[in-house]
């Protein structure tokens, strides 16, 4: 594998969160890992494992206490907030568990919110804003607000978020958590689109179903990858993965 | 697209307010109370003060008046059981007034004044009046203007003729369906024809005087020659009340001093006190400086202004706090909110312009709403009682100004604590 295809990099990070006191608890105690572009990458680990510390680091929530994390070939874990937050929203898109819609937005707007955090004319996207929509299948509800959408609708509006921006990787997290298993199956085969269309996938869930569609699974245990499972090789796509 | 991004910024701020009206506009309140209650205290307060100024400037900055007041030791205290017949001698004189004439330097003319009151009639109707004797410069002193006829002249002064010029007001009562010019009205036992009919400009002198104090119509003015007031009334006045009477002499009601100038009035305020002190054992006078009573009205009038403006900035204050209050629930209500904005990749001062944003329309909304109640209100107060208002546009640009000031300070804190909240905490919160 070549190094400069690895979209994230991450070298001896660790997280220690201060609780005052000598009680510090180490969240991460030097991680590293490489993911590829074009990869779909499955995080899986029992609670206090320390995945959801990991996906805030590699969510660019959070910076590393130690260590250092290279995203797209940028260092990100010294970065002042405003430039981290910069960075979240130009090459990061964010699928959550409970999908995370603004209220009052419509499905359009939520679309857009990204983009204007970034400083893009809102008007001159108007046109991919729509294609995406119709791409996660609600191109006739982009007036709907989240409460009229069901769970399943909801999450591909996320989706259609997520992308907004062309980031550079789709970090989801438990995102079939609340949808029932044929939803959740409709959304996975909308994540599964994406990385077949070239997105990078980084997902965290517990379920090994979910993880089964990824290339690649790494499990965590006591802040620290325990082993790691590849499902099938990072290539050719498409045209010759399992469908 | 800086513009577009704050006008969306605009728009998402009203859009989450409307989400909650009833708990905005209950926010606003606070503020449309304040910004009405500064721009309706102002107008009232600026109107009252017109009025006080306008009342005083009628009665010539120029001008210094001197009046005759009963000494109060001696008058009241016998007053049921003095002897009957008892006469009573005060007020200023005939000398008094040459005196000024002479004595006083920057005089321009000296006034006197007969103010006698008596039932004036014509025909059947009857009207109680002041009967005023005066000089023809009474004209150029108080600045009344005639409407028909003629003023007093020098002959009518000479020859002491039973000629009379009366005010509007009293021509309309004495004379309803009749032209009052060339007929004559009954003053106690003798007729005076009248010969012109006298637009006041206002009677502020008579109206402390007597007229409103005892409920009497203020433009009801007779004027005749002095010297006819003198020949006809005598120097002796007798008031009959209650069975017993009391005789009174008064030479003049008032003197009038006209200055030249407005310098000349400060020097001569004090020479004439010394004057008339000089000549009066008792004091039974009064000096009204109305110059002097313009300077004390504009000094009042400021006091006034912020008086009433600070009451009203206190108001502001508490609406102010009441947005505050508000905000901070709504940061904590809308947590998740900020989180995934974070997420989405806002920077701190994005989620700062936010909250401030719709904290600023809040209140500016309240402002304009305020701005509004506030000019109509002086306007119904003034509708509904006679007090005078007057809306400036200072006050109003000031209440506004304060309401969106109130805004910005008041949604900051807030606002920055919004921006402060962990991303990771954020998205988490339920």
């Amino acid at each position: 594998m070549p190094a400069d295809s690895a979209i994230i990099r991450i070298r001896g990070v660790e997280k220690r969160y201060v609780l005052g006191g000598e009680a510090d608890v180490l969240a991460l105690r030097g991680v590293d890992l490489d993911v590829e572009a074009g990869s779909y990458l499955a995080i899986m680990g029992p609670s206090g494992s320390g995945k959801s510390t990991m996906l805030n680091i590699l969510g660019c929530l959070d910076r590393p206490t130690a260590g250092q994390y290279f995203l797209g070939g940028e260092d990100v874990s010294r970065m002042p907030d405003d430039q981290l937050s910069e960075a979240r929203g130009l090459k990061i898109g964010f699928i959550f568990q409970s999908y995370n819609l603004i209220a009052q937005l419509t499905v359009l707007e939520n679309i857009q919110v990204p983009l204007l955090y970034q400083g893009k004319d809102v008007r001159s996207h108007f046109e991919s804003c729509l294609e995406l929509a119709k791409l996660v299948g609600l191109g006739d509800r982009l007036h709907h607000r989240p409460s009229q959408l069901s769970g399943g609708q909801q999450q591909r509006v996320a989706v259609a978020r997520s992308l907004v921006n062309n980031p550079l990787m789709i970090l989801a997290d438990e995102p079939t958590g609340n949808l029932d298993s044929k939803t959740g199956q409709e959304v996975l085969d909308l994540i599964d689109r994406l990385n077949q269309a070239g997105k990078t996938i980084v997902l965290v869930t517990h379920d090994d179903r979910v993880a089964s569609r990824s290339h690649r699974v790494i499990h965590m245990k006591d802040g620290l990858i325990d082993r790691e499972v590849v499902n099938r090789p990072l290539g050719p796509r498409a045209s010759d993965s399992p469908s | 697209m800086l513009t577009f991004q704050f006008v969306s910024t605009v728009r998402l701020g009203i859009k989450s307010l409307m989400l909650h009206k009833l708990r905005s506009a209950l926010t606003m309140l606070g503020i449309i109370f304040g910004v009405c209650s500064v721009i309706a205290m102002l107008a009232i307060g600026e109107g009252a003060s017109y009025e006080a100024q306008e009342a005083i400037k009628n009665l010539g900055s120029n001008n210094i008046l001197l009046r005759s007041l009963k000494p109060p030791d001696q008058a009241r205290q016998q007053g049921g059981s003095s002897p009957r017949g008892m006469q009573l001698a005060y007020g200023l004189t005939y000398e008094d007034g040459a005196r000024l004439q002479s004595t006083i330097p920057g005089v321009n003319r000296v006034l006197p004044m007969r103010i006698i009151r008596e039932n004036v009639r014509f025909d059947r109707n009857e009207v109680p009046c002041q009967v005023i004797g005066t000089l023809p410069s009474y004209m150029d002193v108080t600045g009344a203007g005639i409407v028909r006829g003629r003023f007093l002249a020098h002959l009518d002064e000479q020859h002491a003729e039973n000629v009379c010029v009366i005010t509007t007001g009293l021509a309309r009562r004495l004379f309803p369906h009749l032209d009052p010019m060339q007929h004559a009205v009954k003053i106690d036992t003798f007729y005076y024809r009248i010969i012109g009919i006298l637009q006041e400009r206002s009677q502020p002198e008579q109206r402390s005087q007597a007229g409103a104090m005892e409920g009497q119509p203020l433009d009801n003015n007779v004027y005749i020659p002095l010297s006819v007031s003198r020949t006809r009334f005598g120097e002796t006045l007798i008031r009959r009340s209650a069975g017993s009477f009391e005789a009174e002499e008064v030479q003049l009601h008032q003197i009038t001093v006209q200055m030249q100038d407005l310098a000349a009035v400060e020097t001569a305020d004090p020479q004439i006190r010394t004057l008339l002190g000089r000549f009066h054992d008792q004091n039974d006078y009064e000096i009204i400086v109305p110059l002097q009573l313009l300077r004390q009205a504009e000094q009042t009038k400021r006091i006034f202004n912020i008086v009433l403006g600070s009451i009203a900035a206190i108001s502001l204050l508490v609406g102010g706090i009441g947005i505050m209050n508000i905000m901070l629930a709504t940061v904590t209500e809308r947590t998740r909110e900020i989180g995934i904005r974070r997420a989405l990749g806002a920077k701190r001062r994005d989620i700062t312009t936010q909250f401030l944003v719709e904290t600023v329309v809040l209140s500016v909304g309240g402002g304009l709403v305020g701005v509004l109640v506030g000019v109509l209100t002086p306007l119904v107060v003034s509708q509904l009682t006679t007090m005078k208002t007057i809306v400036t546009v200072w006050s109003v640009l000031l209440a506004f100004g304060i309401s969106g000031a109130v805004g910005i300070v008041f949604g900051l804190y807030p606002a920055s604590a919004a921006a402060k909240l962990d991303p990771i905490e954020a998205l988490r919160h339920e």
